[in-house]
């Protein structure tokens, strides 16, 4: 199924034409009305006339989350305020949040991004759709929300928090699909166990449209199984525009990139030198008709790949894997890039193993070690200490199998990791301190 | 015949054994044996106590890990011999002792050994009819009285 078949399913010669004349449009765009832009290309002297083909945006500068707080909170808009239709921003855990606004045609592009994907995955006008985002500053829930009306499903602008409530509205609405991000739908299908409700109360939910945090492997087999439903991943982020970036397909081998508005591009994070197609590091993406708030190479610190083959599903757009990191967690150990990510998803793997773990890195002479801390929480292995020995090393050889270094596995006591709210702070890194 | 054993996993680091015992004599439990084996890193701490139930309840209120196993209790005689004759009674009949500790009793030439086993049954089967008695939990404590 598609929304707007010509442009999804676009030869790829074409499509890069388009790219390439609305990239030109937007350089000129950004260096006309945004002062931090005219600033930046003009030092770097970059104007549309010089980019000649797509690969000549590695001469741009690219712009980083810091330059929007910088500029907190309307320096990087590039539209007086009467052409502006919706401001948001996203709270940062430190500084200053990040405030975007749209203008009526970027809040026009957007539904249709997000309404591609969201009939990439099934979402037919026959559904009943349950927002359970919160709604606000956020960009998430209202990006859903009016891509869901265009397609004609009937929305339930629940929000999120009272999950009784959530879960009440469910099953007397017979809602067919779940907007959410992975964590709160596999919390509302515990709390749906734990209070004892028949999960065939839900047996009309079909669908997952989950988002704001990528889902594991592991977290998506939990969902599907817990809801009976067919879960997907959209990917987006409120500098961009929100939700509507990129999302998977049936195939669900990817996310598609809504590249006729969005340019991606894949660098090394440490250099930002541009890798080659299929090869992994930082996503970093330009604006190619947003008037708003346009951005140039903007650093998403994603850490994924690009795979530009034709899907199955016969869209021509250029697909990213899930993201498998964030390059500011990024640590270099002896010379190999790992992501907490990766620890995290072999470590929920594995039985007996509670979700509370912490990295710690040292330097023991020349040498970078690390060391992966969990907490002992199943009481049936003390009887034995080979029982904890062998999953002590189970727990390393998996790790060294995933990551291709070897690390110290440590078990703690229950509830010595700190637990976080929100964003996990979970590594130590104790090499530049003595 | 069996007796309740507390098994607790514990750190390596300053204080936590104090921090446990403590949760166990402000809750008035008496400990009556005790063993500890360890790695560098963690041990697992094992415990007679006079009211298991109640103590595994409070070490698990406190967030600890723990746990409850049936082991053996034998009187053995104090002399040189007795505990390796008891072994040998075990391996003949193919029960391995995974573990034991002793401690002393205020019983006059005798001690008492916590063990282990795979099989309590089978242990306790064989070794009937020999000098080696099996302790039951109230005796342990009555004799401390
Ligand atoms: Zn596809």
């Amino acid at each position: 199924m598609f929304f707007q078949k010509d442009i999804e399913t676009m030869p790829r010669k074409q499509l890069e034409e388009l790219q390439l004349e609305r990239l030109k449009w937007t350089v000129d765009y950004c260096a006309r009305n945004v002062p931090f832009y005219t600033k930046k290309l003009g030092e770097a002297g970059i104007t549309g006339d010089k980019i000649k083909s797509l690969s000549d945006i590695q001469y741009i500068p690219p712009t980083t989350k810091a330059d929007l707080r910088d500029n907190y909170p309307f320096g990087m808009f590039a539209q007086p305020m009467k052409n502006i239709v919706r401001i948001h921003a996203s709270s940062g855990t430190t500084g200053k949040p990040t405030v975007v606004g749209y203008t009526k045609k970027d809040l026009e592009v957007w539904s249709d991004c997000m309404a591609r994907l969201l009939v990439a995955v099934g979402t037919t006008c026959e559904d009943i759709v349950q927002i359970s985002f919160g709604y606000g500053m956020f960009t998430g829930a209202l990006g859903l929300h009016y891509a869901l009306e265009k397609i004609g499903c009937a929305v339930v602008p629940n929000s999120s928090g009272n999950t009784e409530k959530a879960l009440m509205y469910m099953r007397d609405f017979g809602t067919t699909a779940l907007v959410a991000t992975p964590t709160y739908a596999l919390y509302m299908c515990e709390t749906a166990k734990e209070l004892e409700y028949p999960m065939s109360d839900y047996s009309r939910l079909r669908l997952g449209l989950f988002g704001s945090e990528g889902t594991t492997p592991e977290m998506r087999e939990q969902l599907e199984k817990g809801w009976n439903i067919f879960a997907t991943d959209n990917y987006g982020m409120s500098e961009l525009q929100g939700p509507g970036v990129s999302g998977e397909c049936e195939e669900r081998d990817g996310l598609h990139f809504c590249e006729d508005y969005f340019l991606p591009e894949i660098v090394n994070p440490e250099t930002l030198e541009t890798l080659d197609a299929g090869e992994t590091g930082e996503l970093l993406v330009t604006t190619l008709t947003k008037e708003g708030i346009p951005l140039l190479r903007y650093r998403t610190r994603d850490i994924t790949r690009l795979n530009y083959d034709v899907c199955k599903c016969g869209r021509t757009s250029v697909r990213m894997d899930k993201v498998k990191g964030r390059s500011d967690d990024m640590l270099k150990i002896r010379g190999v890039n790992v992501f907490p990510s990766q620890i995290e998803s072999v470590l929920l793997s594995i039985d007996k193993i509670g979700p509370h773990y912490q990295l710690v890195v040292r330097r023991e002479g020349f040498t970078d070690t690390l060391e992966v801390q969990f907490e002992l929480t199943d009481s049936s292995m003390l009887e034995k200490f080979s029982e904890i020995e062998k999953l002590q090393k189970n727990v390393q050889h998996r790790l060294q199998t995933v990551l291709g270094i070897q690390c110290k596995v440590s078990v703690v006591e229950p509830k010595t990791i700190e637990r976080f709210v929100g964003k996990a702070k979970r590594i130590i890194d104790l090499r530049n301190t003595k | 015949m069996y007796i309740k054993q507390i098994s607790i996993f514990v750190e390596n680091k300053p204080g936590r054994l104090a921090d446990i015992t403590g949760i166990l004599a402000d809750n008035k439990i008496d400990i009556r044996a005790l063993s500890i084996a360890d790695t560098t890193d963690y041990g697992i701490l094992r415990l007679i106590v006079n009211d298991p139930d109640t103590a595994l309840e409070k070490l698990k209120a406190a967030g600890i890990t723990s746990s409850i196993t049936n082991v053996l209790a034998i009187g053995i005689p104090d002399e040189a011999g007795a505990f390796s004759d008891a072994i040998r009674t075990l391996s003949a009949k193919g029960i391995n002792v995974e573990y034991a500790y002793a401690f002393i009793t205020p019983e006059a030439g005798a001690a008492y050994v916590i063990i282990r086993v795979e099989d309590n049954d089978a242990a306790a089967e064989a070794l009937k009819g020999t000098s080696i008695k099996l302790i039951g939990q109230q005796e342990i404590f009555n004799q401390s009285k």
